[in-house]
């Protein structure tokens, strides 16, 4: 047993060396090296569909040696893109997990001469910290949504609001929106915010807890799809009606396509889209770079309407459901 | 076993004097107290936490709903891992900090099953009792490997089971492919919601259902007698006969049944699937219901009932705080607050304190079983 058990460690241990240095071998023949930073594929349906686009862009074939880094602890991320520049990438591409404590990577890199991409989310820094920035402008996420369920013309709005991971890009935009316009008027109001920290699972404790509670209320405002699914099974469970026509406003963010299908057929009211595709524009900014043209803009917002009920059609699903 | 029950030497005493310090002295007095705590705070702040309604849900079945209902039907997860800790701690005088991990590897497992392989299905692909029966292999056989290290490897179990903590949720993600499965079957969301007709949460009576085996097993086998005599003293339990590394295994298998049962409730809950975020830190409420409980965190003597209302407290103290709108952000601040005050009050000083500073050779219920 414990021999065979010896055997496997070392076998591991040696096939790990052997992968380590074909990643160290891999930067000649041209191929442009990039590090990419980017949170946990696992935590929502968005970033699965952002790590899976990213793995699928810069591969050998397309001309690249990359090395890629998923966690969501931004400490784990700033040393990985610290060893990332010793390695001598020629591009590091990142997706902070928080918006601030990047200055010595950023330093670092320009020191090196190594040019920094921020896809996704944005960071804290001075804009000649990096050349180009692909990212969704969350607050403006936010405000379209808000815009849209204003434009519903409610006589009263008793919100629950479940927000994200508290902090991170998407969260601060998406509730900045929401708050501003609570604070401006008198008809708006909060029957609970709280932070389901992107679980589907809280979000539907939170909204079980406010029927058991008693309280009315005719709007979800979650802060993504998978917590806005969460909370309809809550209403499902207690024959509260929700979506097109229903008594309870549901709305989510991101891009999923099962999300997609359900304000199409009605269960929901509406989706602010975040594209989580940046990997083509990242990759045609480096192609860009590499023939010595810079991008015309710095920070490069993605389009990014929202779908309500009314007007999605299955057209949008198939363009833009992920 | 059941320390709750009177010792017909508890009648000779003087009731007077020794009532209170025996109940005092009883293990399960913290969890009861616990739970009689927040019982009376609810009823003081707001009777109508009790309100139980029927109601019809989207389906068009009749359904209970209230909190009470809330606490019994989210606390079944908890309960169930809360049983099969109980008995690793027990066995193995250490915890499985991997539960959370390996719920979300069962219940990848379980979707990949009923989806097929698909990313979105709208009928099952397999017979549900048959994909169950997979993910608790599965888990059963992530709790064998926990297990061989614990017992074959003398390794500290929270180190042994901090290796799947760490690839758990990565492993679950590999086996759907990274992808995020949905199955839109109604049939499999009975298990996590409700059966038609019938007007309480499933999970309640799985939940129920799995008491029950385990109190059959403590009264009809050896399981519990073996697991704390290997508990107490490993080597004793060899002379007499016992395989101790083989009980401390089966503990962590049996563990791994209990994982699969509550990962099949969660998954089915909501028919999908995050791999990071299903059942996140839920075992630190599991090792935490094993502490309210009134078990030693050390192993030896145990009591599953404990570990059960300990369970049921830490989710009736959940809901309560979402009831009185605490932000969840500050709600593990709460918990940590009434923690420390449980284990302080349960700490055998306290206790002993709390029970008179007479010094009395007293025995206690525990000693008495």
């Amino acid at each position: 047993m414990k021999k065979i058990l010896v055997l496997m460690l070392s076998l591991i241990l040696v096939f790990s060396l052997v992968a380590c240095s074909k990643d160290d071998g891999g930067s000649d023949g041209g191929l442009i090296k990039v590090g990419v930073i980017n949170n946990d594929p696992n935590e929502s349906g968005y970033r699965t569909a952002n790590d899976a686009a990213m793995r699928s862009t810069f591969t050998k074939e397309n001309g690249y040696d990359a090395n890629f880094y998923n966690n969501n602890d931004a400490a784990q991320q700033i040393a990985t893109a610290q060893q990332m520049i010793q390695d001598e990438v020629d591009y590091l591409l990142l997706s902070p997990a928080s918006t601030t404590g990047w200055d010595q990577v950023l330093k670092d890199a320009k020191t090196a001469g190594i040019q920094v991409i921020l896809f996704d989310r944005m960071l804290e820094a001075d804009e000649d910290m990096y050349v180009a920035a692909v990212v969704s402008d969350m607050a403006a996420e936010g405000k379209t949504a808000v815009d849209w369920l204003a434009s519903q013309g409610l006589s009263e709005y008793n919100i629950i609001h479940i927000q994200g991971h508290m902090g991170s890009d998407a969260q601060v935009g998406r509730t900045g929106a929401l708050d501003e316009k609570v604070a401006a008027e008198a008809s708006w109001s909060y029957v609970t915010q709280q932070t389901a920290d992107w679980s589907e699972e809280t979000a539907r404790t939170i909204v079980q807890s406010v029927i058991d509670a008693g309280t009315p209320f005719n709007v979800i405002y979650a802060e993504n799809n998978g917590m806005a699914r969460g909370a309809v099974a809550a209403l499902d469970a207690n024959g509260i009606t929700h979506g097109k026509g229903g008594d309870v406003i549901v709305m989510g963010f991101d891009s999923d396509k099962w999300a997609f299908e359900s304000v199409l057929s009605g269960s929901w009211n509406y989706m602010g889209l975040c594209n989580p595709l940046q990997a083509e524009k990242v990759d045609k900014i480096i192609k860009d770079l590499e023939k010595g043209t810079k991008p015309a803009q710095k920070i490069i917002y993605s389009d990014e309407p929202g779908f309500n009920c009314d007007t999605l059609t299955q057209a949008d699903v198939d363009k833009f459901g992920t | 076993m059941s320390p709750s029950v009177k010792t017909p030497e508890a009648k000779t005493k003087k009731p007077e004097d020794s009532f209170f310090k025996r109940l005092i002295r009883q293990q399960l007095f913290i969890p009861i107290a616990a739970l009689l705590l927040l019982v009376v705070f609810n009823l003081i702040a707001d009777p109508s936490f009790f309100t139980i309604s029927l109601k019809e849900n989207s389906l068009g079945n009749p359904v209970l709903s209230g909190n009470i209902i809330s606490v019994l039907d989210n606390a079944s997860e908890l309960v169930i891992l809360a049983i099969g800790m109980t008995l690793v701690t027990a066995a193995s005088g250490g915890q499985d900090i991997s539960v959370g991990a390996t719920m979300a590897i069962a219940g990848s497992v379980i979707l990949r099953m009923v989806c097929g392989g698909q990313i979105t299905s709208d009928t099952m692909q397999m017979n549900l009792f048959l994909a169950v029966l997979i993910g608790a292999v599965v888990a059963m056989l992530f709790g064998a490997f926990n297990g061989a290290l614990v017992a074959y490897f003398k390794i500290q179990p929270m180190v042994a089971t901090l290796i799947m903590f760490t690839a758990g949720r990565s492993i679950a993600a590999w086996i759907n492919n990274n992808q995020l499965p949905i199955i839109n079957d109604i049939a499999f969301k009975y298990a996590g919601t409700f059966l038609p007709g019938i007007p309480v949460p499933t999970p309640i009576f799985i939940t129920v259902l799995v008491i029950f085996i385990f109190w059959l097993a403590m009264k009809r086998t050896n399981l519990g007698l073996y697991t704390q005599s290997v508990g107490i003293n490993a080597n004793s339990s060899r002379l007499n006969g016992l395989d101790p590394k083989l009980i401390k295994l089966m503990t962590y298998v049996i563990l791994g049944a209990c994982v699969a049962v509550a990962g099949f409730i969660r998954v089915s809950r909501s028919g999908s699937i995050n791999y990071s975020r299903i059942a996140e830190n839920i075992e630190m409420d599991a090792i935490l219901a094993v502490a309210l409980g009134g078990n030693a965190l050390s192993g030896g003597k145990f009591n599953i009932y404990g570990s059960i209302l300990g369970a049921y407290v830490i989710q009736f103290l959940t809901t309560t705080l979402y009831k009185y709108n605490v932000p969840s952000t500050a709600l593990p601040a709460y918990k940590a607050v009434v923690v420390i005050a449980l284990v302080v009050l349960s700490s055998p000083v306290v206790r002993e304190k709390m029970s008179g500073l007479k010094k009395r050779p007293a025995k206690t219920a525990k000693e008495v079983s």
